[in-house]
């Protein structure tokens, strides 16, 4: 079994050795969409970071492959690596007030990888840029071309990432969060049109999130992460009616009904807390021999 | 107000037009000397020493700021005295930005050893007193223009090294960085493309400090004669002969004050002034 991204047996850890990523294993098929769930801590942001290169000083990879488009990444030189990446994939950051570097105008940030890396000519760039902004909804967009960053919403910034990151038409996009830093009224578009690019490019999308409902409504297949390890992989519709492993249960009973919203909210109790916990020591002491 | 790009122009605020405006015409002055010193700076007339400013009974007529103790005329001294203040502001002010820039750049985006290294370096310059530092530099280097100018880039390059590298940790953990770095950049180009300009303001607003600093460590350096050879006018030069004879002639160390007061002044107003008006948010 093999997809367009498929990382094996990828182990990440801190300098000091202790592992942040255990052994996970991960497929998303051409064209679908892989949800990544977990707790806050879980390491579903580094899966991401590790694919796309961008891990954070601190950790290393310490084994593991991560076959892009049928290359493994981690046996490319940097170079190579970052033409890779930056031929085939993407990526929709959590942060969008961050994510655009306020001393630049909109216009040049879209355009640029389609300059630089796929050779497009300054005015096919800035056509295909205005038609991806149009495709996201973007009112006016020759005037957000020649905008600042400071000067548009947090919505407005997202929808341009997303832009942004379907512009060289790539064949993966990692979204981070995508939906994280924004206001509850503006999640739901922004989700609704990440789905819609998404089908209407085709693209293999990897969804990191930590709410069950969003990865429901978008997402082809998951895999539920605790403490840096796969604890399950599933197609969506079995893991909503039979979740296997006793933590996807317990989040899935975990997730608030609007019909009773109080009782329903229940916290994932201990005991299956420290069957985790026990299933992730042992993981630790067959990783040691 | 928006102009046809769409930006917003704000209209230059009073602290742009009035220090910008009295660096200009130091400029001027400095530039011009020749042309419009009343007198030969160098000129002595012991008959006519320590006459009094124009307004002051007994002012000799041609010598608007008076004349110290050795008849040399103060107005002409402190145009003269500008040439050298701002080439030292100029010169060694840009020398010192590129250097401390550069470094703090490096350091604070590549971290790693780099960091490491010119951070320690930046730690163990800070502990030297840099007045002392600056004495024993140019002791070492012997008197000159270029002695002095090598003292400064020496002494404060720290000072952007330390606030540049704090700017560019901070910016370098921006998602925006990592997005450019998925997208293809180098590490180098990322931090020239995407890091430096936004750590531009500040190194403007730094430059213009530093050169008011530049000054003040030129007059320093003229102070205690360490500055370039002692007949040629330098404000802390004035300032220095003038202490000698306050009491008699207030004139010789009050104009070439407050001459230098103002220069450093309008350098760090300015700088402040600039550093708006560069930033996008601010713009």
């Amino acid at each position: 079994m093999s997809g367009y991204l498929s990382v094996r047996n990828l182990t990440v850890a801190l300098q000091t050795g202790e592992p942040i990523l255990r052994s996970v294993s991960l497929n998303v098929a051409a064209g679908q969409v892989h949800g990544l769930v977990g707790e806050s801590g879980a390491g579903k942001s580094m899966i991401g970071k590790a694919v796309l290169g961008t891990l954070p000083r601190a950790l290393h990879v310490i084994s593991g492959e991560i076959w892009l488009d049928g290359v493994d990444l981690l046996k490319l030189s940097p170079a190579a690596r970052r033409k890779q990446i930056g031929a085939t994939a993407a990526l929709i950051p959590q942060d969008p007030l961050t994510a655009l570097n306020p001393s630049k105008r909109i216009g040049p940030q879209i355009t640029r990888r389609l300059v630089d890396i796929l050779g497009w000519s300054k005015q096919n760039a800035q056509a295909r840029a205005l038609e991806l902004l149009d495709e996201v909804h973007i009112p006016n967009p020759e005037r957000v071309m020649r905008s600042y960053p400071h000067e548009l919403s947090g919505g407005m910034r997202q929808r341009i990432l997303i832009a942004s990151a379907f512009a060289a038409e790539p064949k993966l996009i990692i979204a981070d969060e995508p939906t994280t830093a924004l206001d509850v009224t503006v999640q739901k578009q922004i989700l609704r049109l990440i789905a819609e690019m998404q089908s209407h490019h085709g693209t293999a999308l990897l969804f990191v999130t930590h709410d069950l409902g969003v990865v429901s409504k978008v997402c082809d297949s998951l895999s539920v992460l605790y403490a840096g390890k796969v604890l399950e992989e599933a197609r969506m519709h079995r893991f909503f009616m039979h979740p296997v492993h006793p933590y996807s249960a317990a989040l899935l009973a975990a997730t608030p009904t609007y019909t009773n919203p109080i009782d329903s909210l229940l916290p994932v109790s201990e005991t299956v807390i420290e069957a985790v916990e026990q299933e992730v020591l042992e993981h630790d002491i067959r990783a040691s021999r | 107000m928006r102009d046809a790009r769409g930006n917003i122009r704000r209209p230059i605020g009073a602290r742009l037009w009035l220090s910008g405006g009295w660096l200009t015409l130091l400029a001027l002055a400095a530039i011009c000397a020749p042309l419009i010193a009343p007198k030969d700076p160098l000129m002595q007339d012991l008959f006519l020493g320590r006459m009094p400013p124009f307004w002051m009974e007994g002012a000799e007529p041609g010598y608007l700021l008076g004349t110290d103790s050795l008849g040399r005329d103060v107005l002409s001294r402190i145009l003269y005295g500008a040439r050298l203040a701002l080439v030292v502001a100029l010169v060694a002010g840009t020398l010192t930005c590129v250097a401390g820039a550069t470094l703090g750049l490096v350091s604070g985006f590549y971290r790693g050893w780099p960091d490491r290294i010119i951070s320690r370096f930046v730690d163990i310059w800070m502990a030297f007193p840099p007045v002392l530092f600056a004495i024993l530099l140019i002791a070492v280097l012997g008197p000159g223009l270029l002695s002095i100018i090598i003292a400064i880039v020496i002494i404060d390059w720290t000072r952007f090294a330390r606030v540049i590298r704090a700017e560019a940790m901070s910016q370098g953990a921006m998602d925006y960085v990592a997005s450019a770095q998925v997208a293809g950049r180098t590490r180098f180009g990322t931090m020239l493309a995407e890091i430096l300009p936004n750590v531009l303001p500040t190194i403007v607003a730094l430059l213009t400090l530093e050169m008011g600093i530049a000054v003040i460590v030129e007059a320093i350096l003229s102070f205690v004669n360490l500055s370039i050879s002692t007949d040629s006018p330098t404000w802390g030069g004035m300032i220095s002969e003038g202490r000698t004879s306050v009491h008699q002639a207030w004139w010789v160390l009050v104009f070439p004050l407050i001459t230098l007061f103002l220069t450093v002044l309008s350098f760090s107003q300015l700088g402040e002034g600039l550093k708006d008006r560069f930033d996008p948010v601010l713009r």
